[in-house]
C-alpha cells in the first residue's frame, strides 16, 4: 500500500510541476465558457423580416406590429410580388420574409386556417431554424390571445412543446452540459491517455513494471489525480454558469455530481484504454482528439441537433457516451428530472464504463510486447 | 543454484532473429558481463531477464524462478536499470529515491548504507531536478535507485553508453564495491575495454553467444601472430593490405591497423617491402603485438560469418 501512496504522491507532484498543462487544465474550462457563452451566441436578435401582406387587414396588421415589436424581429418593409423575394434574399439584407394569405382576418373569424408562409434563408440553416421556430412561436402567441379575446379559430400548440424548458432559447443554457461533457472528455480521457504513453514512451514503464507495483495500482495511481481534477473543473463551470452566466438550475446537485463522477470514470477508464493500445504521446494525442472529442462536439448533439443528423449519423451517435450524458444534465438543469426519468441513460453509461474498465484490464500488458 | 541460468533461448520479432539459441549460467556473486555492438540482442536478452519480453522457446530462470511463471516475484527481488535513463526527469534527486525506496517498500534511511558510495556523491545535488543532471550524474542516480531495496541481483543494460570516459571509469569500480558485499552484477556493454572490469564475459553478436570466458583467457584464444601497421595514408594501407596475398584479416584499429596473415609466421620485412616498394606508401612501422579482447572478438565476429 505504501508504494500505491507513494505512485499517487508523484502523479499530484508532476501534475503540479508542469505549470503549463495546469494553467491549460484549469484555463480551458473558463475560456470556453466564455466564449461559448458570448462569442458563439445561436440565439437571433433583430433579424431583418419583409412581409407580403395580400390581405392587409388589422388582424395581418396587428401580428406584424406583434412581431416588429419583439426584439428578435424588426420589419424592414413590404413588398407586393412573389418575385421580389428571391432578389431580397440574393441581396442578402432580409433574414426572413413573410407572406400574409389575402383575406386573412374572415378566414381567420370563420374558423378557417389561414396561411403564414414563413420563408427564410437556409444558407444558415442553424440560424433559418430558429427564425422559423420564433416566428411561429410569435405566431402562435398571437392566435392564442386572439381567441382569448372572443376571437373564434382553433388554437395552435404544436410548436409550443419544443419550446417549453428554454422559452428564450437562450444558447448559453444548451452549451453548458455539451460544455461539461467536452471538457471532461478532455481532461480525463485525452490527460490520462497522454500521461501513462509519456511513462512508455520515456521509459519509466520499464522500471515501474519490474517493481511490485501491481499493473492496477499503476492504473488508479494515474486516474487519481485526474479524478480529482475533472471534479474541481466541473464545479467550476457550474459556478460560472449560474454567477456569470445565470444559467438556471432547476434540479437537485447531488444527482448532478454523481452523474458526472460517473461520466468522468468513464472518460477515465477510455483514456486508460486508449493508452494501453497507444505506443506513444503522439498516438495518444491523436486518437483522444480525432477520436474522441471530434464526435463528442460534433455527435452528442452538443451543437447539431440529433434529430436533424442522417440516419447513419444518428446511429452512430448512440455510441458516444456524451451524447446520453448530455441528455441526462440538460435534463437535471433545465427540467429538474430525478433519477426516474434518466435511469435509462445512467445505466447506458455505467454499462460504457464497466466496458471500457473490462477492456483496459484485458489489454493492460505486464509486459512490454 | 546460479542467480541466472539460461537454456536455448530463442527470439524473435517478427520473423527477425534477436536471440538464438542462447544458453548461459552466471554464478553467484560473480560481475558478469555481456559484450556486444549494438543490435547484438543484449537489450532482448536483458527484457527477458527482467520478465518484460517472454521467450519464444528456452528456459531462463532468475534467482532460481522461471521468468514466465513467476515473473511477479522476479520483479520484486531484481534491480533493474534499463538502457534508457528512466527516472522522473522532472522530479528532484531526493523526490525519485524516495519515490523508488517506497515503490520497494524501504526508506532511504534503512539502506543507506548499501547506496551511499554512489549516492554520496549526489547528495550535494539532491534538490536538483533529476532531469538537469550531468549524463554520469544521471547513471549514478539511476545505479543508486536500482540498488535501493537491497536487490540480489542487478541487471545493468548498457549503464556507461552515452557517459564519459573518467565517469565510466568510475561506475565500474561502484560494481566492484556492490560486487564485494555478495551481490551479484551482470552489465552489458558495447565498449570491449570494460570487458577487462569483468569476472567473465560473454560475447554475443547477431543473437548468438560467441564465446563465454574469463577476459584473459578469451583474448589468449586469438591464436595467430597479430601485426599492428601504420603507415601515412590508413586507408590506402587497408586497401593495399586486403589485396596481399598472404592476408587473412585486416581492421583497422585507431591509428594502426591490426593483420593476420594466412601462414604461421608472417614474413615482416617482405611485408614492408611489399608496402613501401609496390604500393608507394610512406612512414610504414610494422610491429608485432600482443592480442586483446577486441582482437578476439573480431576474429570470432569473422568466423561466424564465413
Amino acid at each position: 500500500m505504501s508504494s500505491f501512496r507513494a505512485f499517487v504522491i508523484k502523479e499530484f507532484k508532476q501534475i503540479y510541476r508542469d505549470k503549463r498543462t495546469l494553467v491549460v487544465l484549469f484555463g480551458m474550462p473558463m475560456i470556453m465558457m466564455i466564449l461559448f457563452g458570448y462569442a458563439i451566441r445561436n440565439e437571433v436578435e433583430n433579424a431583418q423580416v419583409v412581409v407580403l401582406d395580400a390581405s392587409q387587414d388589422e388582424v395581418t396588421r396587428q401580428l406584424i406590429s406583434k412581431i416588429d415589436a419583439s426584439n428578435y424581429f424588426s420589419v424592414e418593409g413590404s413588398i407586393q410580388r412573389y418575385d421580389e423575394i428571391e432578389t431580397l434574399f440574393q441581396q442578402g439584407s432580409v433574414d426572413e420574409v413573410l407572406i400574409f394569405e389575402a383575406d386573412f382576418a374572415r378566414k381567420l373569424k370563420r374558423g378557417g386556417q389561414p396561411a403564414v408562409n414563413v420563408i427564410t434563408d437556409a444558407s444558415n440553416p442553424n440560424l433559418a431554424q430558429l427564425i422559423q421556430q420564433y416566428s411561429s412561436s410569435i405566431i402562435i402567441d398571437f392566435q392564442q390571445q386572439w381567441s382569448a379575446n372572443g376571437g373564434t379559430g382553433p388554437g395552435g400548440i404544436s410548436t409550443h412543446a419544443n419550446m417549453l424548458f428554454n422559452p428564450q432559447l437562450e444558447s448559453v443554457n444548451l452549451f453548458v452540459p455539451g460544455l461539461i461533457a467536452v471538457i471532461l472528455m478532455l481532461i480525463s480521457s485525452l490527460m490520462t491517455s497522454i500521461s501513462i504513453t509519456r511513462e512508455k514512451e520515456m521509459g519509466n514503464m520499464e522500471i515501474l513494471l519490474v517493481s511490485p507495483l501491481r499493473p492496477m495500482q499503476i492504473i488508479i495511481g494515474k486516474v487519481l489525480p485526474y479524478l480529482v481534477l475533472s471534479f474541481v473543473n466541473v464545479l467550476t463551470i457550474l459556478a460560472l454558469a449560474q454567477w456569470a452566466f445565470g444559467v438556471p438550475f432547476q434540479g437537485s446537485y447531488g444527482l448532478f455530481l454523481l452523474e458526472s463522477v460517473l461520466f468522468i470514470f468513464m472518460a477515465l477508464a477510455l483514456g486508460v484504454l486508449i493508452s494501453t493500445k497507444a505506443e506513444d504521446q503522439q498516438t495518444a494525442m491523436m486518437v483522444s482528439l480525432a477520436g474522441l472529442l471530434l464526435p463528442t462536439v460534433l455527435l452528442s448533439g452538443f451543437i447539431f441537433p440529433i434529430s436533424s443528423m442522417p440516419m447513419v449519423l444518428q446511429w452512430i451517435s448512440n455510441l458516444i457516451p456524451a451524447r446520453w450524458f448530455l441528455v441526462i444534465v440538460r435534463s437535471i438543469m433545465l427540467k429538474d428530472s430525478g433519477l426516474l426519468f434518466i435511469w435509462k441513460e445512467t445505466l447506458i453509461l455505467l454499462a460504457m464504463t464497466l466496458g471500457f474498465i473490462a477492456l483496459s484490464i484485458r489489454s493492460f500488458k505486464v509486459r512490454l510486447e | 543454484m546460479n542467480p541466472i541460468s539460461v537454456q536455448n533461448l530463442n527470439k524473435s520479432y517478427g520473423g527477425v532473429e534477436a536471440l538464438a539459441d542462447i544458453s548461459v549460467e552466471v554464478e553467484p556473486n560473480e560481475l558478469f558481463g555481456f559484450i556486444g555492438p549494438d543490435g547484438a540482442g543484449k537489450t532482448s536478452l536483458f527484457r527477458i531477464l527482467t520478465t518484460l519480453l517472454k521467450p519464444d522457446s528456452g528456459e531462463a530462470s532468475v534467482l532460481g524462478l522461471d521468468v514466465v511463471d513467476d515473473y511477479r516475484t522476479i520483479r520484486t527481488k531484481l534491480g533493474y536499470m534499463p538502457g534508457q535513463f528512466a527516472l522522473y526527469e522532472d522530479l528532484s534527486v531526493r523526490e525519485n529515491m524516495d519515490f523508488f525506496a517506497s515503490v520497494f517498500g524501504t526508506t532511504l534511511e534503512a539502506n543507506y548504507d548499501l547506496v551511499a558510495p554512489i549516492y554520496s556523491q549526489l547528495e550535494r545535488f539532491e534538490d536538483r531536478l533529476a532531469g538537469a543532471l550531468s549524463g554520469g550524474m544521471k547513471q549514478k542516480l539511476a545505479l543508486s535507485c536500482a540498488l535501493i531495496h537491497k536487490p540480489e541481483l542487478l541487471v545493468l543494460d548498457e549503464p556507461t553508453t552515452g557517459v564519459d570516459a573518467v565517469s565510466r571509469q568510475e561506475f565500474w569500480q561502484m560494481l566492484q564495491q556492490l560486487k564485494s558485499q555478495g551481490i551479484t552484477i551482470i552489465a552489458s556493454t558495447p565498449y570491449m575495454d570494460e570487458a577487462e572490469q569483468c569476472d567473465r564475459v560473454a560475447l554475443i553478436d547477431n543473437g548468438h553467444i560467441l564465446n563465454i570466458d574469463t577476459p584473459e583467457q578469451v583474448a589468449r584464444n586469438f591464436d595467430q601472430p597479430l601485426l599492428a601497421i601504420k603507415a601515412s595514408s590508413i586507408y590506402e594501407l587497408i586497401k593495399k593490405l586486403r589485396s596481399y596475398e598472404w592476408a587473412d584479416s585486416v581492421q583497422p584499429f585507431g591509428e594502426y591497423v591490426h593483420y593476420t596473415d594466412k601462414r604461421e609466421e608472417p614474413d615482416i620485412s617482405k611485408l614492408e617491402l611489399y608496402l613501401t616498394e609496390q604500393c608507394g606508401l610512406s612512414e610504414v612501422e610494422i610491429k608485432s603485438i600482443e592480442p586483446d579482447i577486441e582482437d578476439s572478438f573480431m576474429n570470432l565476429m569473422q568466423k561466424e560469418v564465413t
